[in-house]
Parts: C-alpha cells; structure tokens; sequence
C-alpha cells in the first residue's frame, strides 16, 4: 500500500475543488473496492483519495413512479436491491447488483466506481447501457451529461477530464411492454470477473418488437452495443429465429482478446449463448412474469 | 452419517466443543500476524520477475539510502550451504538447495524466487524500498514441463545434475545408467512379472493424462517474526505444521546448534503440507541479526503462490491388463511429476498409492521427479496420490465400459484385501478397502437414480498410506481433577480435542477436565509435523501412554493412603481407582490428595510408533454440465471411508469434506497459468480459482470403522486419502454427462468447451 493523503468532500464543489488542486494523482473513492486494491498493488499511482459518500447527490437513490431512477454514483450495491422501487422497476440492475463480488462487497461497491473504473468486463455497465442511463458529470467547468453508452472510451478510459466526476446515474422509467435481462458467465459461481457478461432489452406493442438493445461487455475493449442484434429483432415478433439472428450478429460483432480468463472461440460462442438467455428473459419479463436474479 | 458400529467408549466417538474453539471465533486467537515486538522492524523480499536467469548484479545501495531501511540481505549473507541431506518428514532435500529456494545464489530458478530481502522501520517504506534495490539479470532459457524437460539436448536446469536411480521411496542409490536431463530421480517400483501379466490380458488399454499445477490455499499468508539477542539466541514465532522441523531447517541454514533456537508456534490459519519448508524465516533471522532488531515478515497473496510450494502438475501413463471378466492382470505406469527448480516432487508416492486399492499380481510404475523453472513443490495433502489416482480411476473406469462391467462391480471384483501385495511388496493387514465399496455400493447416493439430462454420475477410490514418526506428550494432573496437556503438535484441525478426548477415555475422566495447550520448541521434545495423518495417530499414542503411567502412578499413590500393597488396587477405566474392603477414590479426589502424598504426578511419553493404518477411500459425484457453456456443476457428493475409529466424528467428517473440496477444486477450476516465458500470470486468488462455499454441494459423508490394531483407539488417519478421488470421479461423471474424457484436469469451461463445440 502507498502511502496517500485522504479528504472527505460534503459537496459537488468541494469534491471538484480537491480534485482539480490534486491534479492527476488524485481519485475519488467511492466504496473502495477497485481503488484501494490499486493503490495496494501499485497499479495506479495515487497521492490523494477523495471521499464522495459525504456529498447527498452521490449518494442519492430515488425512483419516482414515472420519472426514472436517479442513482448517486456511490450508492451502494446493497442499497440498490434493498430499495422496493428499484427491485419492481429495474430487475436488470438488480442482476448486476446483487452478483457484484459477494455479500461484503455488495456493501460497499457502486455502480459509479463500476463506470468510472472503466473495465471492460464491468457488470454494471451492460444493463445500465441497455436501460439508456446517463451519467450526470460535474467538474470545474459545470454540470453535463454522458450516455453511459459513450462513457467509456477503452480500457481504464473514459470521458472525464481533470477534476470531474460522475454525481449520478440517470435511468429512464421503464415503457409499458418491456423488459430487460443481465447475464454473465464465470468459472465459478462467485468472486469471479465475467469472462462474457451481456444485458439485453426489449420493447414490444401488439406483440412486436419495436426496440431492442443488446450489449455484450468483456469481448471488446469497452461493453459493446451490437447494433446489427437490434435490427435483427425490431419489426417482427420475438421468434427463435430472430433471437438466433441476434446471438450470431452478437457472436460477430465481438473482438474479443486471448487470455487465462477466456479464449477468443469460448468468449464469442458465450457472447450468442448469453445473449439468446438474456433475449428470453428480458421477454417474460415485459409480459410480466417474474425472473429471479440467480436462480 | 455414521453407520451403525458399537461404541465401547465414553468419549471416543463424542462431539464436544473444541477448546481453541472460542478463541479463534472471537478473534482472540493469536496468530503470527498479531506480534508486534519492541522496536520491530518490518522485512520484505524481492523476487524475480523472470523464470530462469543469471544473477549479474545486485545493488542496494539506493534502498539503503532510503530513511527508515536498516538492512538488505543477500544470499551471501547466510553461512555458506555444504551438500547435506534434511529430512523434511514428507520429501527430502538437499541443504543447498533448501538455502537457494529460500534466497537465490547466483541464479533465479524461477519467477517469484526470492532475490533479497530487506527491513525497515514501518511496511510501507519497506514495500517502497523494494523498487529501490537494483538487480541486472541475464534472462536464461526456461523450461516449463516435464516434456520439455526430458526432451534430449534440452537446457538443464542444474548443469551438474544427473539422474539418481532410487532403491525405494526416500533412499536414493547411484547414479542412472540412463540419464536424462532434468530427471533428478527414477525410481522404480514392482511386484511380479509385467510382461507375463500382459501376455494373460484378454483386453489391454492404454492412456495418458495431465493434471495442472495446484496450491494448497491455506487462507493465512506465511509469516515469521525473528529475534536474534545478544548472545547470540534466536527466537521465531510463526506459523508451521511443525515447530521442530521449522528449529532444525532453521539450524542447518543459519549454522547454528538446536539449542540456540526456540521455535514458537502461532495459531496456523492452514497448512494442507504446505507450511513445513522454509522460506522467509530464516531472512527474518538473518535480517534480525544484522539490525540487532525483532524482524517481522508476512508474505503477501501473490508471493504466497509466487514463492511458496504447491503440488506438482504431472503427466502419468497408465496401461491396464484384464481379463474379460473384469480380473486385472497387469498394472504398468510411467509417472513424471514437476519437482518446480529443486528435486523433491511426490512422484514415488503417486506411483506408490495409484494401484493400491487393487490385488494386481503383476504391476510396475516408472517414477520421475522432474525439474523446471517452477516454484519447488511442496508437499499438499496426499503428496502425489490424486495424479496417479485420476490416471488409474479414469481408465479403470474406461475398461468398465469396455468390458460392460459396472464399474463399482469391476473395482469390487479387484479389491486388494487383507494379504494382497502392494506395488512395494509389502502386504496389507487389517484394511477396510473390500468395506469401503460394500458401503458405497450400499449408499443412498449409489442406489438413487441419476435423473434429467447432461447429468453423470462418476465413482472413483484412493488410498493413502498415513504415517508414524515421533511424537512427544506429558500431562500434569491438578489438584482440582483436572489434567493440563502439554503437547508439540500443533492443531490444524481440531487435535487438541482429538487428543485431550484419548487420555480423557484413558483416564476415565470426561473430555471438559483436559486442558490441552501447544507449546514451543523448548519445553517438549521432539515432535514431528502435524501432517501425514499422523497426529491423532501417533500422538494420541503419546497421551495414551502417558495417561497410562497417571494411572500406575495414581494405584501406588492409593496404596499408599489405604496402606495396602499396590497390587490390590486397580485404576478402572471408568476413571474410579479400587481397593481391597470396597474402598474407592474417584481420579478428582485423588487428585486432591496429591500434596499429601509425594506431590504432583505428571505422565510423560515420548513415541515412534510402527503400526499405522492405511486408509482408503470412495467417492461418488453427481454432475450437471451445461452443455452451451461447458460449466460443471456439482450437484451431489457423496465421501465414503474407513476412518479406524472416528475419535471426533465432527473433525473426521470436516477432513473428509475439506479434501473432498480441495479435489473438486483440482479437477475443475484450480490451477497455476504461466505464459510462454515461465511467468506466473493468476497470482491472486481471483485468477486462482479454489471453489466457494457456492461452488460445492454438501458433501455427505459415510464414515466405515474398522478399527486399526496398531493403535489403543483404532485410529487410522483420515486427513489426506479424501482428496486422492475426487479427480478422477469428478472426470468420470463428466464422461458420463457428455461422452467427453476429459484426460487433462482442470476441466475448465475453457477448456471442456473446445471438446463440446464442433471442430473449427
Ligand atoms: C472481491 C471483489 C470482487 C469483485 N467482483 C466484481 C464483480 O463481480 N463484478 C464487477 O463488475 N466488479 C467486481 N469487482 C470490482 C468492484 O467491486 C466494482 O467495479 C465496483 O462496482 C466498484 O465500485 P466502488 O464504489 O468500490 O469503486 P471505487 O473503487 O471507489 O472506484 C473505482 C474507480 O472509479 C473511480 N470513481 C469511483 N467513483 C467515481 C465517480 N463518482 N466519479 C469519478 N470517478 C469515480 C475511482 O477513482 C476508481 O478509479 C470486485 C472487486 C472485488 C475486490
């Protein structure tokens, strides 16, 4: 572990201020829970963590019937499915949330040090993708907002300049008729880093697909909106040909690498299993039917 | 489950609450981790990033300029290693090798291996100093498997090695008239006639099969913290299986006499065989006496996988002979195991174990112990029995198929019983092998049918033999009726109560009266390691006879108070001491007569006893594999083994399941990746996949009791043999589930899935 300097920040501002003065050595700690781990090992140098859990909007959860979901970006997992609202409304987040790390982590780790990590294989980025969340931005020149489908840029990458940060996590209410799935697949069935994870949604009117999003993480350098899997399936109703026409558009628009967490063949064959498994569910439950988490 | 056996015992065969127990719960306990001495300093070590290269250079001079650093050591600051053998109670080694495996001479045999050391005066500028100490190496060509290894004209690893040839297990003989490089050892073991057995087989088959490399995972790091005084005394707290193995090693690298060392065990947070070597303590005594300071060192995850000893990947050769009937007629293996950069590798014992459960009158292993640039194995639970087991139970289980025989019924057919010989010659006595498969044929799981689809059901056995050695223990009787034992074996998995609970029965006194304590290295003699499955076993004869001499000594203590000859009193088993005219003293009010009779009575023993019983084992595994992703999931595990007696049934049970667990982990997820260069990629236990609690099913367990004559209580040891099956019962279900053999464990989902995918 480095040795480093620790604030607490009570305010968007104050949080901004400390990270603009810290410059590129300095990090917001949100649970700690990728970040801490880098600083023991070494892999990121870090002279100062900014605390954001003290700021109100950071650590936010909110779903008002009708307006979507706003989620501090450092609430966290724990919070997040012991909120009624958010179980009822957003099952998709509930998949990631409860299956992050395990029990202890779950009490800590946020979807916003998820995001903001920028690890391809991320868990809580596919869902938030296929939800169409943005992130709420603040920093030394104001407030914007990023579609987390654009945030990430690659690998440890992503659109915050010196001295941002992401405040919130905005995800619209969920349309009548639909649905959305988050799966991955891991060695074991805990403590493990997806070898493919997918997030799958789906929109139907009088039987109908009429939107559809499937995202594949952790086969390309960032989560990957396959946008060729969507015109498979928009304009017909779901069938098990135009869910396997989206598991083989899945299957090629994935450039996944070679490593000991998965093979280029076993990530792009896992990349159309998952995302025919998420493709179904996703359907039942925008007929309503409950799909538990992990069964 | 504990099948039906009568129980003549009071204690023996009860669940008490171990004594630690509370302790370690609420955090009291104190491990390595808790010392904290005055002025300590905090030690680190610097390891090689590459996996074979020259040491060029080392400089320090910039660490030592760092505030707060107050030593770096070198290899060249320990006394100089002669050739030497130490005996390690598992596996062998020679003193120049243990010295370089702890800090590297003039090579880096491999990545992790230890380069230097440092202390200072807090772990952080310590961790920064590291980065600080230059070392320019020549990077050497690796070699990093047994095929590699042996090829010819390949790169040796030791210039001046040259293949021994054995004479049995542990005593090497002259050199092999057929060298090969790398081969540090062949051994050969046989019984018959080979060539005859194969001439009556009416079928014959042949396989080969790769097992990965596979840590321990005790959850607690290494750790040691070392104090060399004035005059010129070291004392070492840490964490070890074996307080006087760690003394005596300590002894022969720093040159020092037994006595001038104190070994003082900790609570051990996990051991499985891997915490008998050492490895940074002798730097934190040598760094100690260079500061005139405590120096404390506890080594990180990843350093515990760079730099410690896991068990050896392997590559056996099985070939069978049987007639059609199911009768086996020839058993031949070839066996190479990875030793990692210095000999030592389990290779004879998995030659030793693989046909044991079997009566083959005619059988040959082939035995070598193999270097590469790998960490030096260690010894892990069973040493060497699941690879060759997993070679054996996978083809046996092939040779079923082939022959239409079930293939509990094909293994029943070839029990080894009392009077079979083993592949060394010797002969069994009193095992409960044929018992074994009787309950398993008779089990619950075996008898209930295997519904739904991609499920398999697989059945594999092991054997392992168990050990003796020494072992010391003396216990004090109180005046108050309680009885303090002193014992130098250190407890891993509940031998405090496992012991307290033998001289409890032997006493006739309850289990609550016996208060066990560990002790170090100066106040009990020489106790060999809690491993082997020896501990309940060897020192449960200790506390036996010990609480025998109580009891002689306590008869002539009544005598003496009914002033009666001391052949007319006898200790009863039920703890109540009789004499003539009804007269009767229960052991607490004997107790409190002490004082006024001659003082406190102690019973001590000091044993080595012969006598040990083999242990054998059988498991069966239901399996789920998904056929779009290759992912295995256990659904039901069912360990059936004669345990002798089960003193602790609880602990037994715990052991059984622990192993089990640690098999499964072996035969579908754990193992050590290394790229192309020899470099260790899953140093973390992230990447280094060891099952979760989510992972397993529960495993039952059905615990056989026929008792072993050469001890007072029956006991066998049970702690190794349930990790020898798990391997290949695991691959037979898989079979069974897919039709894949999958002949090179892990089956990760990896690698289970190109066999499942159509070729590309
Ligand atoms: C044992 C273990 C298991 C894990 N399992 C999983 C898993 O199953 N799936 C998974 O996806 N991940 C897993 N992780 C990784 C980690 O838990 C998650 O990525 C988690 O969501 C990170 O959230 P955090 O709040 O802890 O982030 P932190 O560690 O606090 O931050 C992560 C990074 O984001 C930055 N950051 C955090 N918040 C903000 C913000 N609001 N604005 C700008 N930058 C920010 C930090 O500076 C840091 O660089 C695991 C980690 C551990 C230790």
């Amino acid at each position: 572990m480095q040795d480093l300097r620790y604030a607490r920040a009570s305010s968007v501002a104050e949080a901004a201020r400390l990270l603009a003065d810290g410059g590129p050595t300095a990090r917001v700690l949100a649970g700690g829970t990728d970040v801490i781990v880098q600083a023991r090992e070494r892999t990121r140098q870090i002279t100062l963590f900014v605390d954001i859990k003290g700021i109100p909007e950071a650590v936010d959860l909110r779903a008002a019937n009708g307006e979507g979901l706003t989620l501090g970006a450092a609430t966290p997992c724990h919070q997040i499915y012991g909120d009624a609202a958010v179980t009822s409304s957003y099952p998709a987040l509930i998949d990631a949330a409860s299956l992050i790390g395990g029990t202890a982590i779950q009490g800590r780790a946020s979807f916003g040090g998820n995001l903001c990590n920028s690890s391809p294989a991320a868990d809580g980025v596919p869902p938030l993708i296929a939800l169409g969340a943005s992130a709420l931005i603040a920093g030394p020149g104001g407030e914007r907002r990023v579609p987390v489908a654009r945030f990430t840029t690659g690998p440890g990458q992503n659109v915050l300049e010196e001295g941002e940060f992401v405040v919130a996590l905005e995800v619209p209410a969920p349309a009548p008729a639909s649905g959305a799935r988050f799966l991955r697949f891991i060695p074991r069935n805990e403590m493990d880093i997806a070898v493919v994870n997918v997030a799958s949604s789906l929109r139907f009117d009088g039987g109908e697909v009429v939107e559809a999003c499937v995202v594949v993480g952790a086969a390309a350098p960032t989560a990957l909106v396959v946008e060729a899997a969507g015109e498979a399936l928009v304009g017909s109703p779901l069938s098990e040909e135009s869910i396997a026409a989206a598991a083989a558009a899945a299957r090629d628009a994935v450039r996944p690498i070679d490593d000991m967490r998965g093979s280029i063949r076993q990530r792009r064959h896992l990349a159309g299993v998952l995302t025919e498994r998420t493709l179904r569910d996703a359907a039942r439950r925008a007929r309503g039917e409950e799909v538990v988490s992990h069964p | 489950m504990v099948a039906p056996a009568k129980k003549p015992y009071r204690v023996v065969g009860s669940r008490p609450v171990r004594p630690d127990g509370t302790d370690k719960v609420t955090g009291r306990a104190n491990y390595g981790a808790d010392i904290r001495l005055p002025g300590m300093l905090y030690g680190r070590v610097l390891r090689s990033p590459h996996a074979h290269a020259r040491i060029v250079r080392i400089d320090a001079a910039k660490a030592l300029a760092l505030p707060g650093v107050k030593a770096v050591i070198t290899q060249a600051d320990f006394p100089a290693a002669e050739d030497a053998i130490t005996d390690l109670g598992e596996t062998a080694s020679n003193l120049k090798w243990l010295v370089d495996n702890v800090l590297a001479s003039d090579r880096a045999l491999y990545h992790g291996h230890a380069v230097a050391a440092l202390a200072a005066t807090d772990p952080h500028v310590a961790e920064d100093a590291l980065a600080l100490i230059e070392v320019e190496y020549e990077e050497l060509p690796p070699v990093l498997s047994v095929h590699e290894a042996m090829a010819e004209g390949a790169p040796r690893v030791h210039p001046n090695m040259h293949t021994v040839e054995m004479l049995a297990r542990f005593s090497p003989g002259p050199r092999s008239e057929h060298d090969i490089p790398n081969a540090a050892s062949h051994l050969r073991l046989e019984i018959g006639d080979l060539d005859q057995g194969f001439a009556e087989a009416e079928v014959v088959i042949e396989r080969e099969y790769e097992t990965g490399t596979a840590h321990q995972g005790y959850i607690e790091p290494h750790n040691g913290t070392a104090l060399w005084n004035e005059s010129g005394e070291l004392t070492v707290w840490l964490s070890t299986q074996g307080p006087f193995m760690m003394r005596d090693q300590l002894a022969r690298v720093l040159k020092l006499p037994v006595s001038k060392i104190r070994v003082i065990p900790m609570e051990i947070g996990g051991g499985f065989g891997g915490k008998i070597p050492v490895y940074m303590e002798p730097m934190a005594a040598v760094l100690s006496k260079k500061t005139g300071r405590p120096v404390k060192m506890i080594m990180q995850r990843d350093e515990v996988l760079f730099g410690t000893g896991p068990t050896s990947a392997t590559y056996v050769r099985v070939k069978l002979g049987a007639k059609r009937d199911g009768t086996l007629t020839a058993a031949e293996a070839y066996l190479a195991y990875e030793a990692g950069a210095y000999p030592g590798s389990p290779v004879g014992a998995g030659g030793m174990c693989m046909f044991s459960p079997y009566s083959v009158p005619n059988q040959r292993a082939d035995c070598y112990d193999v270097i590469v640039n790998k960490p030096k194995v260690s010894a892990y639970r069973a040493p060497g029995a699941p690879a060759g087991s997993f070679a054996m139970e996978s083809t046996l289980d092939e040779l079923a198929e082939q022959l239409d025989i079930d293939p509990l019924e094909l293994r029943q057919r070839n029990a080894a019983v009392d009077g079979t010989r083993r592949i060394d010659g010797a002969a069994f006595q009193s095992i409960g092998n044929e018992a074994v498969m009787r309950a398993a044929a008779e089990s619950p799981h075996w008898n209930s049918e295997l519904q739904g689809e991609n499920r398999g059901r697989g059945i594999a056995m092991g054997y392992w033999g168990n050990g003796g050695l020494e072992s010391s223990a003396y216990a004090t009787v109180n005046r108050d009726g309680t009885v303090g034992l002193v014992l130098g074996s250190v407890d891993i998995g509940g031998q405090r109560a496992a012991l307290a609970m033998q001289i409890a029965e032997t006493l006739g006194i309850d289990y609550e009266q016996v208060k066990p304590i560990v002790v170090d290295t100066d106040s009990i003699g020489f106790t060999a390691v809690t491993g082997g499955s020896r501990t309940t076993f060897a020192t449960g004869w200790a506390v036996h006879e010990a609480g025998l001499e109580i009891r002689r000594e306590l008869e002539a203590r009544a005598a003496r108070i009914w002033e009666v000859d001391a052949s007319l009193v006898h200790y009863d088993d039920d703890g109540v001491i009789r004499g003539p005219e009804d007269r009767s003293f229960t052991f607490r009010e004997i107790a409190g007569q002490l004082h006024r009779t001659g003082g406190t009575v102690q019973g001590k023993a000091d044993v080595m006893p012969e006598g040990t019983g083999p242990a054998f084992a059988c498991h069966i595994v239901d399996v789920e594999v998904d056929p779009d992703t290759a992912k295995v999931e256990v659904l039901r595990y069912t360990a059936i083994q004669d345990v002798g007696t089960a003193i602790h049934p609880d602990y037994v049970e715990g052991q059984i399941q622990g192993g089990a667990v640690q098999g499964i982990g072996m035969a579908l997820t754990e193992e050590y990746v290394y790229d192309d260069q020899g470099r260790l990629r899953n140093a973390s236990l992230l990447d280094y996949r060891m099952p979760t609690t989510l992972d397993v099913p529960q495993i039952d367990t059905i615990l056989v009791e026929e008792p072993n004559p050469g001890h007072p209580y029956g006991v066998r040891g049970v702690g190794e043999v349930p990790i020898v099956p798990p391997l290949a019962a695991v691959a037979n279900a898989i079979h069974q589930a897919t039709g894949v053999r999958t002949r090179r464990l892990p089956a990760s989902p990896r690698v289970l899935l190109e066999e499942l995918l159509p070729e590309e």
